[in-house]
């Protein structure tokens, strides 16, 4: 059936949540780890979402230069880690064997291009283009002994976690 | 389905506004569609709806903002300054096609 709106049917846009803000604390640094947080938080600009990502503990090689390149994923402790056509579960006993973690990573990458999405530091890139805010943890920097220096230029700086609180207010907060 | 009268033209609609027809479209009816959400039509506008129409002809599927730079060359940055806030859903809209269905 076919109805006729006289009043202009338009998407309603205009109803954005200008308060509305969005924390993703990115605490992985393995590969299949590191996308969630960056999906979510590029669907969230894409919406008109203020979004911040804080990067602490293993998260933190996910914005360090000589490292955001090179996340790697092993199917070690993944049950839902699924042989390509076959279909059946990789057994666990494999898992750790020499260079697994290198062929599931090369895997991963390939299933990821082939869908075109981004590789982590481009994907970092296109979320600081949209207008999101990166923040480095100061405990994990301290930990690793990383600098300002060792960080994307993009990073905002190397923030306190109660910093990190105190700029997130009111926000919805994800932690992965 | 839906009809709906836009500058005086009758279009056919999804629930929410967006074109379900795209042969109804041209550029005329583009700059009827941007007003509708506040935005006046630049040849940087156009350049960019142009691409969307060209990709969607041969992809069947609305060109993602990812997309829109990777393959139409148009920055991110670019799109958000264009089209705020919301640019992939705004650019479908106002090139007459449908919301992008890809997450990235």
């Amino acid at each position: 059936m076919t109805t006729l709106e006289t009043v202009p049917v338009v998407p309603s846009f205009d109803v954005v949540d200008t308060d509305r803000k969005l924390a993703i604390i990115c605490s992985k640094g393995n590969l299949d780890m590191a996308y969630p947080g960056l999906v979510l938080a590029n669907a969230a600009l894409g919406e008109g979402v203020e979004t911040h990502l804080f990067f602490t503990f293993w998260g933190f090689d996910m914005i360090t230069r000589d490292r955001m390149a090179k996340l790697a994923f092993s199917p070690a402790g993944n049950a839902a880690m699924h042989l390509p056509r076959i279909g059946t579960r990789l057994p666990q006993a494999l898992a750790p064997l020499p260079g697994m973690t290198a062929l599931a990573t090369w895997m991963l990458r390939r299933q990821i291009a082939a869908i075109d999405v981004p590789e982590v530091p481009d994907f970092l890139d296109q979320i600081v283009a949209s207008g999101g805010h990166l923040w480095a943890c100061r405990m994990s920097a301290d930990m690793q002994h990383l600098t300002e220096a060792d960080l994307r230029d993009d990073v905002e700086g190397i923030i306190s976690a109660s910093d990190f609180i105190e700029k997130t207010a009111g926000a919805q907060l994800l932690f992965i | 389905m839906t009809v709906t009268d836009i500058a005086g033209r009758t279009v056919h609609v999804d629930s929410e506004g967006f074109l379900t027809d795209p042969s109804e479209w041209d550029e005329e009816l583009a700059k009827a569609l941007a007003e509708q959400i506040g935005i006046t039509l630049t040849e940087e506008h156009l350049r960019m709806l142009r691409f969307l129409r060209a990709d969607f002809t041969t992809t069947h599927e609305t060109a993602t903002t990812r997309r829109v730079q990777a393959v139409g060359g148009f920055p991110v940055k670019q799109q958000f300054a264009l089209f705020p806030q919301k640019p992939a859903k705004k650019m479908a809209y106002v090139a007459g096609l449908p919301k992008p269905h890809g997450c990235v």
